[in-house]
């Protein structure tokens, strides 16, 4: 795990990364069709459900941006790729089908593989795979496996075949990547439920975009019901602490 | 081949009177009714004037006997009806008979003029037992209205002589000694022709038993100059009990497609050897689209020259028959063969094929390279599957059960789903779970029992908020009786971190202490 986001300033390429996306794009915004390539990274703790969590949700998010297509007039039934190493596996859990968001559920192929090399081997035939809606990797730490070539081979492979592709890092330190969107996610304390308020709510996220080519980076507080809604105003203090700085960033 | 021998298990069906049962069949009539309440006799013309083939009951009654002139049947009984005997229409009965035998096992073979045989190694559990497969067989053809004896044994031979000989519905199981059972039939039991038993007759060899007792090597003198089996008792006593090798013709028989290279130079590198699969492949490919059929499982057979022969199997998720996913799929199962002095043959069998329509060509990537177009679902499951085993790559399906851990099972990606009444949408489950549940150590709970703080994984959890219990009581049709319940809670921690915990079992209970927490799942 890597020290908090807001702990750390930001380098030189990131704030380079900044310029070039306010320049480029507008701010990153849920229900956006966004590039025609997705491939993203996301980072986030094994100890939680976070990372798998949120690449589900931006991979609904997509699919449902992408729906007012007029030439699709049935919805998207592909099956879906989960490849997990064994380490992700033992520290963050399997897959578990009645947990699954509804109309993903039967579509599901999960990969339990031994080595973050086979795993990158699972993820890339996956990629090259013209019947799959997408894929979503899962791979603890940093293993030597996983470098700049392999992540941007993994890039071209979902470039070429079009199909998007999220990589949830568990338990990881920012490395070199080719992904196109890299995020930063946690847990946040969700909405009380209307009828219980004991109870827990809808899954809520403090995501962090920190580099993106087509968007600015950016802080939201996600909360994924069915639908991904993106609130920025409602953030705790300590992510208000962490957007101004952001902010500053930015503005450098 | 004695091993796989003695380890099957032949059922041998004699139908007594196939060509009386056919013709009562034909009539529309039940035995000793109309027509064949009266003498009766199928006749054979040959060469000396006509001759019974069979004659029913009251025929037999009468006088009339198989083999004997019609015209001295006549003198004994006037008014004999024939009917002419039809040996070619009884064949093509018995054939068919022989294709809806293979109810009671996987082949079956014809025993002509009359007899079936049945392989049926390994699938009495099916039926309940030998026995119960036997009553079963009987059952059948007797609602049939065919006459018939039967008994299983490890060899044709055996089954055959038990059939016509021995008692009725005679098994002769694994451990018993054939030599034993089978001393006190008759040496017709031996499927022998006519005068072969004339000349045992002669000699006195009236019991398998009695061929036993004579030196073995005064019988090999005195049949020297028989060769075929039928003609030479010791041959089919051989037979009888397993010592040589009975071929039999089965009558459906499944051709699996197969295609071959003999190299004319043994091969001993992986190079060559993967050219000469992609060759085969090719073949294959031919193969199969002209039979319109698509490989699941295909082996592949290299001989080499020392004698050895290495046996790689795959098997597909779907039919399929592209050349370049076939070699590709084998590529990585043949890198470990140990070619040592070289490959002379190389063979490749698709032993389990299903239909795959020829279908049309991709006309929107027509141009591309195959690389380009991406692979298909099952050819992706197909390599995923060679590389890192069928065990993981799979996908979750509900399974009824309360238990959480036990409502989802794994089967195969692209097998189909089972039709399912799990209806417990309502219930909130987490994203992931735990393969194993991890016990958290509670700190401080509240009144009601639920943690208040917790420790998990070395990091200390405020439980905020939380709804349940959910209790979830043991299954005891499916397990011991002292498993405890489960009160299930989701709850939120200080951080927003969801997880989904549990008591195992409750205070006073009788089934345990004080109860323990316990981590399962993981909220998204």
């Amino acid at each position: 795990m890597t020290s908090h986001p807001s702990l750390s300033l930001p380098t030189a390429a990131e704030l380079g990364a900044t310029r070039l996306g306010e320049q480029q794009g507008a701010r990153w915004a849920p229900g956006q069709a966004g590039e025609t390539t997705a491939h993203g990274e996301i980072f986030a703790s094994g100890d939680e459900g976070a990372g798998a969590a949120l690449a589900l949700a931006l991979a609904l998010d997509r699919q449902q941006a992408r729906a007012p297509d007029p030439l699709a007039d049935t919805p998207d039934m592909r099956m879906w790729l989960w490849v997990q190493d064994r380490k992700a596996l033992a520290r963050s859990g399997r897959p578990y089908r009645a947990g699954l968001p509804e109309s993903l559920r039967d579509r599901l192929i999960h990969v339990a593989v031994k080595s973050p090399e086979d795993a990158l081997f699972a993820l890339e035939e996956g990629l090259r795979c013209r019947d799959l809606a997408f894929v979503i990797g899962e791979i603890s730490g940093n293993p030597r496996a996983l470098d700049m070539t392999a992540s941007r081979r993994l890039g071209l492979a979902a470039e070429r075949h079009g199909v998007p592709f999220w990589l949830v890092r568990l338990d990881a330190r920012r490395d070199l990547s080719s992904a196109r969107m890299r995020w930063e996610v946690a847990s946040a304390p969700s909405l009380a439920p209307r009828w219980n308020v004991q109870a827990p709510g809808a899954p809520s996220w403090q995501a962090q975009l920190f580099r993106a080519r087509r968007h600015p980076p950016g802080q939201w507080l996600l909360r994924g019901d069915g639908r991904l809604v993106a609130e920025t105003g409602g953030a705790a203090p300590e992510l208000q602490n962490t957007l101004a700085h952001a902010k500053e960033g930015g503005g450098a | 081949m004695l091993e796989g021998a003695s380890s099957r298990r032949i059922l041998g069906i004699w139908l007594r009177v196939l060509a009386l049962d056919r013709w009562r069949l034909g009539e529309g009539l039940a035995e000793g009714e109309g027509a064949d309440a009266h003498p009766l006799a199928l006749i054979a013309e040959t060469a000396h004037g006509p001759r019974i083939a069979a004659a029913n009951a009251a025929g037999l009654t009468a006088g009339a006997q198989e083999g004997m002139m019609l015209a001295d049947a006549r003198t004994l009984c006037p008014d004999l009806t024939v009917v002419p005997s039809d040996p070619a229409g009884d064949l093509a009965f018995l054939e068919k008979l022989a294709g809806w035998a293979l109810r009671w096992g996987p082949w079956s073979a014809l025993d002509p003029p009359d007899g079936l045989l049945v392989d049926v190694t390994g699938v009495a559990h099916l039926f309940g037992g030998e026995a119960a497969l036997l009553a079963d067989a009987r059952r059948a053809f007797a609602r049939r209205r065919l006459a018939n004896r039967m008994a299983i044994a490890p060899t044709a031979g055996a089954a055959w002589a038990l059939a016509h000989h021995g008692p009725d519905g005679a098994i002769l199981r694994e451990g018993d000694d054939p030599v034993q059972r089978l001393s006190s039939l008759p040496v017709a039991a031996l499927r022998l022709d006519g005068d072969v038993l004339t000349v045992l007759r002669r000699l006195g060899l009236k019991r398998l038993g009695d061929l036993d007792a004579v030196a073995r090597d005064a019988l090999v003198r005195r049949f020297r100059n028989r060769r075929s089996a039928s003609g030479n008792p010791l041959m089919r006593m051989d037979q009888l009990l397993g010592r040589v090798p009975e071929p039999l013709l089965p009558v459906l028989v499944a051709h699996a497609p197969l295609v071959q290279r003999r190299l004319l130079e043994p091969i001993r590198h992986l190079a060559l050897l993967e050219q000469v699969v992609r060759d085969l492949s090719a073949d294959m490919e031919r193969v199969l689209e002209g039979r319109g059929e698509g490989a699941r499982r295909l082996e592949l057979g290299l001989w080499k020259v020392d004698g050895e022969l290495v046996v790689r199997k795959v098997e597909m998720a779907a039919p399929s028959r592209a050349a370049a996913h076939l070699a590709g799929l084998f590529a990585r199962r043949i890198e470990d063969v140990d070619a040592g002095f070289g490959i002379e043959m190389v063979r490749l069998r698709a032993p389990w094929c299903e239909p795959l329509d020829l279908a049309q060509g991709d006309l929107e990537h027509a141009g591309e390279e195959g690389e380009a177009r991406g692979t298909s679902l099952a050819a992706c499951v197909d390599r995923l599957t060679v590389r890192l085993g069928a065990e993981a790559v799979r996908r979750p399906v509900p399974f009824a059960s309360h238990m959480p851990e036990r409502a989802q099972r794994w089967q195969e990606p692209l097998a189909p789903l089972k039709t399912s009444q799990v209806t417990s949408d309502f219930k909130i489950r987490p994203l992931k779970m735990l393969d194993k549940p991890e016990p958290i150590s509670v700190i401080y709970e509240t009144p009601d029992g639920l943690p208040r703080r917790f420790r998990w994984r070395g990091a200390t959890h405020d439980v905020l908020r939380s709804e349940g219990p959910e209790r979830i009581a043991p299954e005891w049709w499916r397990e011991r009786g002292a498993v405890r319940l489960r009160d299930y809670y989701r709850i939120e921690d200080a951080t927003g971190r969801r997880y989904w915990i549990y008591r195992c079992g409750v205070v006073g209970d009788g089934r345990g202490g004080v109860p323990a927490w316990f981590l399962q799942g993981v909220f998204g």
